[in-house]
């Protein structure tokens, strides 16, 4: 039971780093596009990328955190209690991230509109970073279980939180690169394309070094977790790098598609590696999944909606997609809108 | 550097708990002004859209459509407020979710699935406008009104569940071994709570949305379609707060019978009595006797238990033990959101008398300014109607988290720095109400604009917040020639 909340709840942070990242990674995007002329174009792919789906990708957050709080309760607290200042800033950058995107589309003048693209901007750095940070914080083992605080600074500002804000911030601009190539050729805009080809494939040169220097930084700070990683979780080490060096290669021949499933895949393989070679802890060292779990009453309750879930939700975002692909309707589908302003298109999003 | 920072931590350490408190009042009380829109507002726009089908009405369509729209933004409000509601739990309560999140955690498991399809329904409810067959698109925005009722009786099921905890075993250390998740749901509180929360998303969401077509009305704009964006929610509003009352009715009883402490707090009732008086307003002094307000003798007695009448016994707060009930100054709080949810919510359900009386005899709505005032400041008044409610289910639980199992005081989290939060968050909703009126009422000028030019509304797929990407692919005329105009240099405009 408790083995299954833990599946559970690994899909939850798969989804959302997935997902999720590649969103937060955009706004990366968004903050070096260089000044108001030069960073226009890129812009408004970004702006096409997420703009119709309003910060649905924070589901997955909050499913993590109903999983954590109703199956692994103590573990829980004992991570918000410790890791307060981290989540508090991801917090304020979640909000700030959609209220400021809302806002720069709405306002008019160009200096309003900057000051809201700065605050979208750094908000979608500062959040990946935090929960970078958190997830090392629990991976070396600072967030001390009973639900007692570990020290509210050095759990977070340490080699391995530095290295997972790191890292969280790479891989997030690396998934959203290799996804905006994509939108950019449906947008059939080449220069665009070109533009983030460039930059996926530097972010993820970037990501790889960061991760291969992680290795070391995690030797010595984190050994619990770098003797999982070089013993179970070796073949999801091989594999993400495998399918990181893939999407590079895709990347150079100009195969998109391919490039956006291998990226997903080596960051997938990192989460799920980052599970085994912690197993069995949830908080490395002192407090085992085991241990941590709640009633199996509860467990089967939350698997009961997760699956629920998957049986609602799949098929209607499926049909979604059908709507999404299927043309309009003749009869009513003809006056369609006629080019509107700029600003008239964008100003709920 | 870190300690340097822990230096100033220890400087700007506040006693973390009223602080907490302040924090979770405030950012609820944000995010239930935009539940009932999410709820009953969907099942408006049916109506709208099911006149629209049946009697090839226009007006009613573009109400529809319209509403939609501004439905996808309200949500999408609701979700972020919501996602920091659960921030919150853990970063300021974690002990009450560390020992309890087993139980009082389950319903929201529930909560994010109906909530979620909600959201995807939405979308394929704006998207279906034009790409589905008339009827087969207003039978998908049946599941929105499903989910969201489904969604909000989930979440009032936890909060049921802090004032009558139920469905777990405790071991000797007070541990939770065992939990009941069907026990924890339908705990004792939740039908009645979760129906007067229904009820009232009904109420709120009609008054509200009814309250700006009046104030559309009262500055002339008298045609058939605000006519009918006011009708519509109106006499939805107008059909539940009859409902509202008996519900409200039955659950004061249910509070009598169970939390009698609360009880105590919202009659002002000091000392155990018979014949206890309904005092209107009035307040109880720091020796504990009312003082004030106008009394109505035997009458809470008699509410409390009709069948007893004024021989029914209400239990007064002193018999209690003080650190167990809610203080002198809580219970003056309790009670005069009490008199303000009550005396208002009569209000609203005269106004509606009025409003069917109207209609009974002159097969007419009002047509008075005076009605039209009153009509217009019924959506603020719903909603502080609302929130008194809920003063008076939060505070009168003090000083209770989980009611007879854990104090507040106990469950706070023991971080310093949540005074500093508490003003952050405070800073960022008043720039997020900001946005959300003035994205709304963007919206809302941009209609009236393209109105006024003699164009037809866009079917708006740009303005849905949540779904894939509404661009279609390339070959599609529509998408090519938008992202030619997203394409220019921002600063265009
Ligand atoms: C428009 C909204 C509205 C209206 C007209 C009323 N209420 Fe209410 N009331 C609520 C909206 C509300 C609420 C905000 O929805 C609450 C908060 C918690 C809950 O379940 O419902 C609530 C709570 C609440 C409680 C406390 C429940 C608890 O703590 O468990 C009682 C006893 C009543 N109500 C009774 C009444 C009575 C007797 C009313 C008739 C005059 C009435 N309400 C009208
Ligand atoms: C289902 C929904 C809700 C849940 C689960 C919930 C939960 C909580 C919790 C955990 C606390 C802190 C502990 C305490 O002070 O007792 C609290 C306090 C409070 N809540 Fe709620 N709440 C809900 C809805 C609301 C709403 C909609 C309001 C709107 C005004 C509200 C108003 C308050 C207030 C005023 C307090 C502070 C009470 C005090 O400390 O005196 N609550 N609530
Ligand atoms: C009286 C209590 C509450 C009711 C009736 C309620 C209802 C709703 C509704 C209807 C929505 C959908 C958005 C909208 O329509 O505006 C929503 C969103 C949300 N609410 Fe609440 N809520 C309540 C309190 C809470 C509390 C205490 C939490 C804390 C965990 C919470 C968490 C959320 C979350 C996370 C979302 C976003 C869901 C999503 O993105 O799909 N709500 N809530």
């Amino acid at each position: 039971m408790s083995t299954l909340a833990a599946v559970v709840l690994f899909i939850g942070i798969l989804g959302y780093a997935v997902f999720g990242g590649a969103d937060f990674g955009a706004g990366f995007w968004d903050l070096v596009a260089g000044g108001t002329k030069r960073g226009g174009r890129p812009r408004a792919v970004i702006d096409h990328s997420i703009a119709p789906v309003w910060e649905a990708n924070h589901v997955w957050l909050i499913f993590i955190f109903v999983v954590l709080w109703t199956s692994f309760p103590t573990a829980y607290a004992s991570i918000t209690l410790t890791l307060f200042v981290p989540l508090t800033i991801a917090a304020f950058g979640i909000v700030l991230r959609g209220a400021s995107f809302a806002f720069r589309k709405s306002v008019l003048s160009t200096r309003d509109r900057r000051t809201f693209g700065a605050l979208f901007a750094v908000s979608s750095v500062m959040v990946p970073y935090c929960f970078g940070a958190i997830a090392g914080a629990i991976a070396s083992g600072r967030v001390p279980d009973g639900g007692v605080a570990g020290d509210p600074w050095e759990s977070w500002v340490n080699p391995t939180s530095i290295l997972g804000g790191i890292l969280a911030v790479c891989v997030c601009s690396y998934l959203a690169a290799v996804y905006l190539v994509w939108d950019a050729r449906r947008l059939s805009d080449d220069t665009m394309v070109e533009y983030f080809r460039v930059r996926a494939i530097g972010a993820a040169i970037i990501a790889g070094t960061v991760a291969f220097v992680g290795i070391f930084v995690l030797a010595n700070d984190a050994e619990y977790l770098f003797d999982g990683l070089t013993s179970r979780a070796l073949p999801l080490v091989i594999l993400s790098a495998a399918c990181g060096v893939g999407s590079l290669l895709l990347l150079i021949r100009a195969n998109h598609q391919g490039a956006r499933l291998a990226a997903a895949g080596a960051v997938a393989a990192v989460i799920v590696g980052w599970g085994v070679a912690q197993w069995d802890y949830i908080l490395p060292e002192s407090l085992t999944v085991e241990d941590a779990a709640a009633p199996s009453g509860t467990i089967g309750a939350v698997l009961v909606a997760t699956v629920l879930a998957v049986l609602f939700i799949f098929p209607a975002i499926a049909f979604l997609f059908v709507l999404d692909q299927r043309g309009l309707l003749p009869e009513e589908g003809v006056s369609g809108p006629v080019n509107e302003s700029g600003e008239e298109t964008q100003a709920l999003t | 550097m870190v300690p340097m920072l822990s230096t100033l931590t220890s400087l700007l350490a506040v006693n973390p708990v009223p602080w907490a408190r302040s924090q979770m009042a405030f950012t609820l009380a944000m995010h239930i002004i935009l539940v009932p829109l999410g709820v009953s507002w969907a099942a408006m726009t049916l109506i709208a859209n099911y006149k629209a089908i049946k009697h090839d009405d226009r007006d009613a369509l573009l109400l529809a459509q319209r509403w939609s729209k501004y439905m996808a933004v309200t949500f999408a409000v609701g979700a972020v407020t919501g996602t920091v509601l659960s921030f919150e739990f853990g970063l300021l309560w974690p002990r009450f979710m560390g020992q309890w999140g087993q139980a009082f955690g389950v319903p929201f498991a529930f909560e994010g699935l109906f909530f979620f399809t909600e959201a995807v329904f939405v979308s394929i409810y704006i998207f279906g406008w034009k790409r589905l067959k008339p009827w087969t698109h207003f039978w998908t925005g049946i599941p929105i009104v499903l989910a969201g009722v489904m969604g909000s009786v989930s979440v009032i099921a936890a909060n049921a569940w802090m004032n009558s905890p139920s469905g777990f075993t405790l071991n000797d250390a007070g541990d939770i071994v065992e939990v009941n998740p069907w026990e924890v749901i339908f705990n004792d509180a939740m039908p009645l709570m979760a129906a007067h929360m229904v009820v009232a998303a009904y109420v709120v969401g009609g008054f509200l949305v009814a309250s700006v077509y009046a104030v559309g009305m009262l500055r002339g704009r008298r045609d058939r379609y605000h006519r009918l964006g006011f009708l519509i929610p109106f006499s939805v509003a107008c059909l539940a707060i009859p409902v509202q009352m008996g519900v409200g009715d039955a659950l004061a009883r249910w509070v009598y019978n169970n939390q009698p402490m609360k009880f105590a707090a919202i009659e002002l009732v000091p000392e155990t009595s018979s014949d206890v008086p309904e005092t209107l307003f009035g307040h109880l002094n720091d020796e504990g006797e009312v003082v004030g307000g106008i009394p109505i003798p035997g009458f809470a007695s008699w509410l409390s238990d009709p069948a007893d009448g004024t021989a029914t016994v209400i239990q007064g707060l002193n018999s209690f033990p003080e650190d167990e009930r809610p203080t002198y100054r809580q219970a003056n709080v309790v009670h005069l959101a009490w008199d303000i949810m009550v005396g208002l919510g009569t209000l609203l359900f005269l106004l509606a008398l009025w409003y069917w009386a109207c209609w009974i005899f002159r097969k007419d709505m009002p047509q008075s300014k005076v009605f039209l005032w009153i009509a217009s400041a019924a959506g603020v008044l719903s909603v502080i109607t609302m929130e008194a409610g809920w003063v008076v289910s939060e505070v009168g639980r003090q000083p209770w988290i989980v009611y007879n199992l854990m104090k507040v005081e106990d469950a706070a989290t023991g971080n310093t720095g949540v005074w500093m939060t508490f003003i952050g968050v405070i800073v960022l909703y008043a720039a997020l109400a900001f946005t959300t009126i003035y994205v709304l009422r963007g919206m809302s000028r941009r209609f009236r604009r393209h109105e006024e030019a003699g164009e037809t509304d866009d079917y708006g797929e740009e303005d849905v917040p949540y779904g894939p990407s509404s661009r279609p692919a390339p070959h599609d005329e529509h998408s090519s020639s938008e992202s030619d105009a997203d394409l220019e240099p921002q600063d265009v405009s």
